[in-house]
């Protein structure tokens, strides 16, 4: 199967890897799929608590060209984004952008999931009491 | 000499003919096309003293006689042709059919068809070297069992079944026994009389051959075989297997077995020190790297192994001017990993992460020493990359972590 020149462009120069502190009030963590899928992604939002906006994104994935691409993508297009916005990527839009075929739907559905796990997780650590702030991210 | 990029290193796939090969052919394309099945004039003569010729090299190769050869078109034919030519011609003695679940598509969907018409399949588990044992087939005939068939080296791992058991086993019950010897004849010594093998096919593409040609042994004393034919027509190859002969094929075909004949004690040396040289190169230099399959019991040019924590395709793309497979779903039309490596207990995790080497005849030195250097690059980097190898050297167990996906 050939890969887009963008899938290439982002295997081979992945935007963006790396870890946030996980149990930083300000991040937000997303672990989504499993290694028996061949799929796993993990995707970091860090906001500005001041004006919520998402100041940096970091991923790692375990899967194919494509995941790899799809997530790289996110935290790009992440970046400086409100959490609604972020909200707002869908996965056809990532599948629009990388020209993945039909058989590559799933990493960026993914990707996807991946974008509203991490909200989700921030979001969640804003309501809870700030004392009980680290246990909930290492909950998560 | 300077490396030349890509690299091919999946000869499990296929491989090039070889340019002694190629030339032994040649002639049968434009001089001498005649018909081998025409007897009254000196271009069928020709055609059909080619034929006898290649007949002879391939009977040669596995300890038959010439007769004992049916030609195809690969081995895939050859299968089709060994199953259900028996359960066709044997279903008054009995219904049940034994295989294992890590054979080849084309011996397991054979036998699928055939369950379909009545008959009945055992197919049996492989252990986690992938091997069965003769007392496993042992233990599985009954009186109505009319067939075994047992692959002799698999075409994903390599390893090697052991054929001489399980033939003798088959010989005392007497129950006719098939193997898909595919991947092994030409590659390791096969002699029919010592497996004691009833039925064996090959394919001449496999052992750099021409494709589209392959052959069948059929055993014709003790005890003499006899099979329905799929195909009907001219009566050709003793009514087996009726169409025109592909004689350039077949010139090719012979000629691939006499090189292999000769030639195997020293390239199988040569080419197990090579899978032995990538073997260590890659597993001294990273961690978590799995061997699949029997680690002796398997083909010179196999090296099947899984990379922990690194998928399988996006592998294949940092190594993209190495030619491998891969049992990772992503690269398969199924989307399911491996079949294979999952009947060996290989977890999927470790079936998405896997790479086969396929080392052959025209693999250099310099080539594995390439493969090993952008092999372990590449792990490094996609492991830098993976959340799983983060977890994993952070002391997360992976096996306790309940996945969002499961």
């Amino acid at each position: 199967m050939a890969y887009s020149d963008k899938v290439i462009d982002h295997y081979n120069n992945p935007r963006n890897v790396g870890s946030f502190d996980k149990k930083d009030p300000s991040v937000g963590t997303g672990l989504v799929g499993a290694p028996e899928c061949g799929d796993v992604m993990k995707l970091q939002i860090k906001i500005n608590p001041d004006t919520q906006i998402i100041e940096d994104a970091k991923f790692k994935t375990f899967g194919c060209g494509s995941a790899i691409a799809s997530s790289s993508l996110a935290t790009e297009w992440l970046k400086g984004r409100s959490v609604d916005d972020a909200l707002a990527i869908k996965n056809t839009a990532i599948v629009k952008e990388l020209n993945l075929p039909p058989v590559k739907i799933h990493c960026s559905v993914l990707a996807e999931d991946a974008i509203k796990a991490a909200v989700r997780d921030y979001q969640q650590k804003q309501t809870t009491e700030e004392p009980k702030a680290e246990e909930a991210a290492v909950n998560a | 000499m300077a490396l030349k990029l890509p690299i091919y290193m999946d000869y499990h796939a296929t491989t090039p003919c070889d340019p002694r090969v190629f030339e032994t052919m040649r002639p049968y394309f434009t001089e001498v096309f005649g018909n081998a099945a025409s007897r009254n004039h000196q271009f069928g003569w020709e055609a059909e003293e080619a034929i006898e010729n290649a007949r002879k090299q391939a009977a040669d190769l596995i300890g038959a006689s010439s007769k004992e050869i049916v030609f195809t078109s690969g081995a895939t034919e050859s299968d089709n042709l060994a199953i259900k030519g028996v359960a066709e011609m044997y279903y008054e003695r009995g219904d049940h059919i034994i295989t294992a679940v890590t054979e080849h598509k084309a011996v397991l969907d054979s036998c699928k068809k055939l369950e379909k018409r009545g008959f009945r399949v055992t197919y049996l588990p492989v252990g986690s070297d992938g091997l069965i044992s003769a007392d496993d087939i042992k233990n599985a005939i009954t009186d109505k069992t009319i067939l075994v068939t047992i692959m002799m080296a698999n075409n994903e791992i390599g390893v090697i079944q052991p054929i001489a058991e399980i033939g003798k086993v088959c010989k005392e019950k007497g129950v006719v026994f098939h193997t898909d010897a595919t991947q092994a004849i030409g590659k390791v010594p096969f002699n029919v009389s010592e497996l004691n093998v009833d039925l064996a096919s090959f394919s001449a593409h496999k052992i750099y051959g021409p494709k589209g040609v392959g052959g069948l042994y059929v055993r014709r004393k003790n005890p003499r075989v006899v099979l329905v034919p799929m195909m009907d027509g001219g009566g050709h190859e003793r009514g087996m297997r009726s169409g025109t002969l592909n004689v350039t094929g077949i010139v090719g075909l012979g000629k691939a077995c006499e090189i292999a004949k000769q030639e195997m004690p020293v390239e199988n040396e040569r080419v197990f020190s090579l899978r032995e040289k990538l073997r260590k190169g890659i597993m001294d230099e990273i961690p978590d790297v799995y061997v699949n399959g029997h680690p002796t019991e398997r083909l010179p040019g196999n090296l099947n192994v899984s990379f922990a924590y690194v998928e399988g395709e996006s592998l294949l793309m940092g190594i993209n001017d190495i030619a491998v497979s891969s049992g990772s779903a992503c690269t398969s039309a199924s989307l399911e990993p491996s079949y294979v490596l999952k009947a060996l207990g290989v977890g999927e995790e470790l079936a998405h992460s896997s790479i086969r080497f396929g080392l052959g005849r025209f693999n250099t030195e310099e080539e594995v020493d390439y493969t090993i250097g952008r092999v372990n690059e590449a792990v490094n980097r996609l492991r830098e990359l993976s959340p799983l190898w983060e977890m994993v050297q952070e002391g997360v167990d992976l096996s306790k972590v309940q996945w969002a996906g499961e």
